[in-house]
């Protein structure tokens, strides 16, 4: 699956699509396929502050638990409850299976995550 | 890949589809599982069925010629060394199947206590590939690569004939998965199991047959509520909190454990495996901690897991008896969440019997 030109990554595999002021946020293709089949996402609640780099919710798969990290700080605007019901959406579509929406407090964090081609080489390293 | 008691393991097949596939497989169709990691003792000897009864809780003389049972070894404190299936293969001639994980533990604690009978005990297990074929297809996919007439092979019964080509090789039907299934013993070399796992791949490709791995044996094991070393059973665990009571036969001859299971039972029992299921949203996981209603802590959660084909999250724990009635209310720490569990009757999946 392509990673998107217009989104940012973490080393924690977590996207962000930046879109003014507001931020989107997920898992990243090869997060996904690391975890294997999702069953649980929790989510924060709306209205919650978020810290860059520290974490807002915890990821699923039968086998494992993984945390979610906040690519960035602020304030969490909308949280994606059909992942509630369906958690599998992310397996399926990473890229567009979004988690939460942010209101961004300090948009120069941005400045350090991972452009999509830095990301890619990345996971071929880890690989 | 995984590290396994010294063996790399996949904890799932990812190209086939992944676990949560390798799960329903198994309980719709048939999958296919690398389990050679298992250990083997052969205990043979013109004492071995004594020698046999002394290590082994079961009581083995009930054992027919071609017949197996679940078993446990234990400590003189009633614990457990490990769990493991006893076959009987002839008069004097037994074989132990036993865990990865407690292989060395096992065969030197096996070789020191039956010394003191007219038998030997060897660790055969390198001879041999261990392949389990489960699932309710199982047995038609078998079928196409041995003269054994699988249908007449009771459950926990086994025969010897040809598989793949290769003679007297031992066919049982059990497995670790609470499904139908077989396991049948291979010469361990390279080439030899190799082929007779890619012949069984292509024998249950018509019935969507794929490789499992060590994650959907586990989630198969624990809808089954079968007791994994190290988690239901330990050396600080003994027979009767495990509730393996119909597998412990105290009226049979001396065993090792027995005197002290005698002493726990008439003590009284301070915790008791369970089975929990999760009124709320979570998932309760390995060592998660129990707690009651009024926040006390009460035990430990031993596996849990997001159960793939009942679809519900489930957990085996250990709390104390007066909390193990069905539909007992508790709370599992989760994370920051205290997630509601009820007590329900285990196992969580039986299979549903043939028509």
């Amino acid at each position: 699956m392509p990673y998107p030109k217009d989104y940012k990554y973490t080393k924690e595999h977590e996207w962000i699509h930046v879109q003014g002021n507001t931020a989107t946020v997920g898992i990243t293709d090869h997060a996904q396929e690391s975890l294997g089949d999702i069953v649980f996402v929790e989510l924060p609640k709306v209205g919650a502050q978020i810290e860059a780099g520290k974490s807002f919710g915890t990821v699923e798969s039968v086998k494992a638990v993984s945390e979610l990290y906040a690519p960035a700080s602020g304030k969490v605007t909308a949280v994606n409850e059909e992942l509630n019901q369906s958690p599998e959406t992310v397996n399926k579509n990473a890229h567009q299976a979004w988690i939460i929406k942010l209101e961004l407090s300090n948009p120069k964090e941005l400045d350090s995550l991972l452009a999509p081609a830095q990301y890619e080489a990345y996971i071929a390293e880890e690989k | 890949m995984v590290d396994f008691g010294g063996w790399d393991m996949p904890v799932e097949y990812p190209a086939t589809g992944g676990l949560m596939k390798e799960h329903l497989a198994v309980r719709t169709g048939v999958g296919i599982f690398d389990v050679s990691h298992m250990g083997d003792i052969h205990i043979r000897g013109p004492q071995a069925l004594d020698a046999v009864q002394w290590i082994s809780m079961n009581d083995a003389s009930k054992l027919q010629e071609g017949q197996a049972h679940y078993s446990a070894l234990l400590y003189p404190e009633g614990t457990f060394v490990d769990d493991v299936i006893v076959h009987k293969m002839g008069p004097n001639d037994y074989l132990l199947v036993i865990n990865a994980g407690t292989r060395e533990k096992d065969y030197e604690w096996v070789r020191k206590n039956v010394n003191r009978f007219r038998c030997h005990a060897d660790d055969v297990g390198d001879y041999y590939t261990q392949i389990a074929i489960q699932g309710p297809k199982a047995e038609a996919t078998l079928q196409k690569l041995t003269d054994v007439p699988l249908a007449q092979i009771r459950n926990y019964w086994f025969r010897h004939g040809t598989v793949c080509g290769l003679p007297n090789t031992l066919v049982a039907r059990t497995g670790y998965t609470a499904e139908d299934g077989f396991e049948i013993y291979v010469p361990s070399d390279v080439p030899t199991s190799e082929r007779v796992w890619n012949e069984v791949m292509e024998a249950g490709k018509e019935f969507g047959v794929i490789p499992c791995g060590l994650g959907a044996r586990n989630t198969l094991r624990l809808e089954g509520k079968m007791a994994l070393y190290g988690h239901e059973i330990s050396d600080t665990i003994n027979v009767w909190e495990a509730a393996l009571d119909r597998y412990c036969k105290m009226e049979k001859s001396n065993f090792i454990g027995r005197a002290a299971l005698e002493k726990a039972k008439a003590a009284g029992l301070q915790r008791i495996l369970i089975g929990l299921e999760a009124v709320d949203r979570g998932i309760p996981r390995d060592g998660y901690k129990v707690f009651d209603r009024a926040d006390k802590e009460i035990g430990c959660v031993t596996s849990g897991s997001y159960a793939p084909f009942l679809k519900k999250s489930i957990a085996l724990a250990y709390v104390p008896p007066a909390e193990s009635e069905i539909g007992n209310e508790v709370f599992v720490q989760v994370r920051s969440e205290k997630v509601k569990c009820k007590v329900v009757p285990t196992p969580f999946y039986k299979r549903p019997k043939k028509p």
